[in-house]
């Protein structure tokens, strides 16, 4: 499975490491949505170690398509929000 | 796009955000890759638009850098003032004026806060043009294998087969290109906000409120006061000199009597320190001397009198 950090690069992660993902991402999507901002930068920073720490680097030069999208380290709730209702977030 | 947004909303709450921003990010893809009609044309058009990016970001580093420049110059500028604070601070206490000490000092922390603001920024943008750079080599990287890839397609394949490789690299490209102008989109807007306010410390400095007497000969209030009792006790010192000389009748018991013979002893080592570190000229010579034309022949080279206001611009 290919996962994606905006503005960092892709990964290729084992799918065994897909649960942990999915219950970290349940958090992340909960504290969105009770706009939790404590709950959400440690549900974001804990799947972007996960993925670092699971995901191999994809070469620089490949052009494959991510199977999951993760927002950039330092990207603010509200902007995770945006990039989910609005698609005026993502240019071009 | 809008099956996406629809199955968006329907599954969302099964999805999680990861997914959900993914079919953002291809919905995208699919609604250009809808409008082509010849699928080679997309290769081309594709293409294009990322050589497009590529200079898009390019620029996007250098602005960022423009601003992180800036904000750089206001920190040194601020520096300055702070140190010249707390110099006035210390001059002000040797004359025994408190008071004009600790308005100097509200002032220095006034300074020091803008300061600690802008280190903070600095590092911001320092951040942000790193991250284009990259972004920027991973994007190069990519269009240089989608151009590659697209001549191979274009060469081996007729149009109808092309059409799921084309797809593939189109969509794998384009996600990047959704990233990449992402991240120049976020670059683009903290940049904005740092430029504000930056403008607002232009501004602040200007008005006098942290006392700017970098850039000119104005003089601010502080350097003022210190100058005028400065000046005034030299006055005093001028007079009781004057007093001296009269009651005593004898200009030998004066401090000049002495250098008479032995200037060069005494002077030498008390110019050198002078030369070194201190910023303010204890009173010139002459004042002492002015009767005794003998005394002209020994003047302070004038690679040992201390270089006035330079010294401290630089630092």
């Amino acid at each position: 499975m290919i996962v994606r950090i905006l503005g960092e690069g892709q990964f290729d992660i084992d799918d065994a490491a897909t649960s942990e993902l999915n219950r970290l991402d349940t958090q992340l999507e909960a504290a969105v949505n009770r706009n939790d901002a404590a709950a959400f930068t440690a549900a974001l920073q804990g799947l972007l170690d996960q993925v670092r720490a699971q995901g191999s680097p994809l070469p620089v030069d490949s052009l494959e398509e991510s199977d999951l999208i993760l927002p950039p380290q330092d990207a603010s709730m509200d902007e995770v929000r945006r990039m989910l209702t609005d698609e005026g977030l993502i240019p071009g | 796009m809008v099956a996406a947004k629809k199955l968006m909303k329907g599954t969302a709450a099964r999805m999680g955000v990861m997914k959900r921003v993914q079919l953002v990010f291809k919905a995208k893809a699919n609604k250009a890759l809808d409008k082509m009609e010849d699928p080679r044309e997309t290769l081309d058009y594709s293409y294009q638009r990322q050589l497009e990016l590529l200079t898009k970001v390019r620029r996007g580093v250098a602005d960022v850098a423009t601003s992180r420049k800036r904000v750089e110059l206001q920190m040194n500028q601020l520096q300055q003032q702070a140190n010249k604070l707390e110099d006035q601070a210390r001059k002000a206490l040797g004359m025994g004026r408190e008071d004009l000490a600790r308005s100097a000092l509200e002032r220095k922390a006034s300074a020091q806060s803008q300061l600690n603001d802008l280190q903070a920024q600095y590092a911001q943008l320092q951040a942000e043009e790193e991250k284009l750079t990259v972004a920027s080599q991973r994007l190069q990287a990519k269009v240089d294998a989608f151009r590659t890839r697209k001549e191979t397609i274009k060469a081996t394949y007729t149009a109808a087969e092309a059409q799921t490789r084309i797809n593939e690299a189109f969509t794998g490209i384009s996600e990047e290109m959704g990233d990449v102008g992402m991240a120049i989109q976020r670059a683009e807007d903290k940049t904005a906000q740092m430029q504000a306010r930056a403008g607002a410390i232009d501004e602040l400095m200007a008005s006098g409120a942290l006392d700017d007497a970098v850039g000119g000969d104005r003089r601010d209030d502080i350097q003022n006061e210190l100058d005028m009792m400065s000046a005034s006790s030299d006055v005093e010192r001028e007079l009781s000199r004057l007093k001296g000389e009269i009651t005593a009748g004898a200009p030998k018991q004066l401090e000049g009597g002495a250098n008479g013979n032995s200037q060069a002893a005494p002077q030498a080592p008390q110019s050198q320190g002078q030369g070194q570190g201190t910023q303010y000229a204890p009173p010139p010579p002459e004042q002492g001397q002015g009767t005794q034309p003998t005394q002209q022949a020994q003047p302070v080279p004038a690679s040992d009198l201390p270089a006035e206001p330079q010294d401290r611009e630089g630092s």
